[in-house]
């Protein structure tokens, strides 16, 4: 799964793109391929404030909704235009075509929250494993009956 | 949670896992869109094995049903199909179900995964006589087999014409050396069978569907297409379009409920309900303003609540935003613009004619 150097995570699979104060946001490779082909996207409007670990917008797959969270807080530069006509974008191109906001950062401290690449391969590792481990629970309950 | 018989295969197919109904069962292998539109251009394979069958058979089970529906059973030859309703004293559904009629008071019914603990006991205490009933769930594996190649795929392993077998009718033989019922029935508003076989010949007649059926484009498909799928068609799930509390005349399933047949729970109700109009119906709606409507959101009129979204999602085939929902009967007429609150904004919708999508 690709993992790119020199951006940074959240817990909630958004990546950050940090260039001076300018933060550009979109959602992780991993992130799309959970939800699955993305049908609809809902970005805030340039100008707007969004709040760190509050809700910014909204993925929607065929299935489900899911809130996109702010990684850092900030004034809304840019919002990505083709998003809204071409949603799957995200799912083609997580770390490039598929950006969604670029934001001016209100305080730089937010990014000492994030992790770097290395940090979130662990992380996700670690999620998986926690799933497999679920399943081997289950796998083991099933042995005893 | 249970598992199908299938579970191995969808996992070593890519299956993504998720809870239904209690099951452990594969939403997506290659992603929904694409199972979806395999479905509608060729051809996909579901593993449905979640579903219940109740056996109900010997002198009386006919009467006994009819008590018990709103669809009339007379009507109904030997290997017919029916799709019917168990409803309650207030007329609310207790489940959709389809009725195999196997002989003369001899029928095997389908039920909802969800539901079928529920039917079973409900079916049982109604049972008379001679009336057995006999929840034989976990006896069968059931697969559906939808889309325009459907037949094309499956007639070189079936010893019968499956042409002889008409919608909503079944034939008791063999696909690749697996005794099945085939019945010409389905959820996608495709074209295509359910398969009903004994649960240990599950996998092997998984296997030689895929081989047989992958030259011609055959996918396995999760539940997340047949979601989308039977939404375009506008069949009711039950849990969002039908529960205990809502009616079938408000569900639009005024075609199911045969006042002729004779008296059966729930009819007086019904009839009432008939007189004198249903208080809210169900509507197909397609949303004019960007956005996807889902269960639970709410629907306004002018500002004003009129009712609740049902089932939601971007129709695939359309590439249009549909959803079903209950509304205000006299908010429920044609082209009525309305408003979804979608994360508390109103997006417009305007109510269309069902089904979404018809092949």
């Amino acid at each position: 799964m690709e993992i790119p150097e020199g951006l940074r995570y959240s817990k909630e699979h958004e990546w950050v793109l940090v260039e001076g104060k300018t933060a550009t946001i979109g959602i992780t490779e991993y992130a799309q391929e959970e939800l699955g082909d993305i049908v609809f996207v809902e970005l805030p409007e340039i100008g707007e404030k969004i709040v760190k670990d509050d809700p910014f917008g909204a993925v929607e797959s065929v299935k489900a909704v899911s809130d996109i969270y702010a990684p850092v807080s900030g004034t809304v530069l840019e919002i990505n235009d083709s998003l809204p006509d071409s949603p799957e974008t995200i799912n083609d191109d997580a770390y490039g075509d598929g950006w969604m906001i670029r934001v001016e950062m209100q305080d730089m401290d937010d990014l000492k929250d994030l992790m770097t690449a290395e940090e979130y391969a662990e992380y996700i590792e670690q999620q998986k494993e926690d799933d497999d481990e679920d399943e081997e629970a289950e796998d083991d309950d099933e042995d005893e009956e | 949670m249970k598992r199908t018989p299938l579970y191995a295969a969808h996992r070593r197919a890519g299956g993504r896992m998720v809870e239904f109904a209690g099951w452990e069962m594969p939403v997506q292998y290659s992603g929904v869109i694409a199972e979806h539109m395999a479905v509608r251009s060729r051809a996909g394979l579901f593993d449905v094995s979640h579903m219940g069958e109740i056996a109900v058979r010997g002198g009386g089970a006919e009467a006994m049903c009819q008590r018990l529906t709103a669809n009339d059973l007379a009507r109904m030859q030997v290997y017919q199909a029916q799709y019917n309703l168990l409803l309650n004293d207030q007329g609310g559904v207790i489940d959709d179900v389809i009725f195999h009629k196997r002989q003369p008071d001899d029928f095997l019914i389908c039920v909802n995964a969800s539901n079928s603990e529920k039917d079973f006991e409900w079916l049982r205490q109604h049972a008379t006589g001679k009336i057995q009933v006999e929840n034989v769930s976990a006896d069968y594996a059931q697969l559906a087999l939808q889309g325009p190649l459907a037949e094309t795929i499956l007639q070189p392993l079936a010893p019968i014409a499956l042409a002889d077998i008409k919608s909503f009718y079944f034939a008791e033989s063999e696909v690749a050396g697996t005794r099945c019922l085939i019945a010409r029935t389905g959820y996608t508003g495709e074209a295509g069978f359910e398969l009903y076989c004994s649960s240990q010949d599950a996998e092997k007649l998984w296997h030689d569907l895929l081989d047989a059926g992958a030259p011609a484009g055959l996918v396995p498909a999760g539940l997340g297409a047949r979601d989308t799928l039977r939404l375009e068609k506008a069949y009711p799930l039950y849990g969002h379009e039908l529960d205990e509390r809502t009616t079938p005349l408000e569900a639009g399933l005024q075609w199911v409920v045969k006042f002729s047949k004779g008296s059966f729970i729930g009819c007086e109700v019904l009839l009432r309900q008939k007189q004198a109009g249903v208080e809210r119906k169900l509507v197909g709606l397609e949303l004019i303003e960007p956005g996807i409507a889902r269960s639970e959101y709410r629907l306004l009129k002018d500002g004003r609540y009129i009712g609740r979204v049902t089932s939601g999602t971007r129709s695939p085939t359309l590439g249009r935003s549909i959803a079903l929902g209950y509304v205000e009967a006299e908010e429920g007429r044609a082209e009525n613009i309305l408003e979804v609150e979608i994360r508390n904004k109103p997006v417009c919708a305007k109510t269309v004619p069902l089904p979404f999508y018809r092949r």
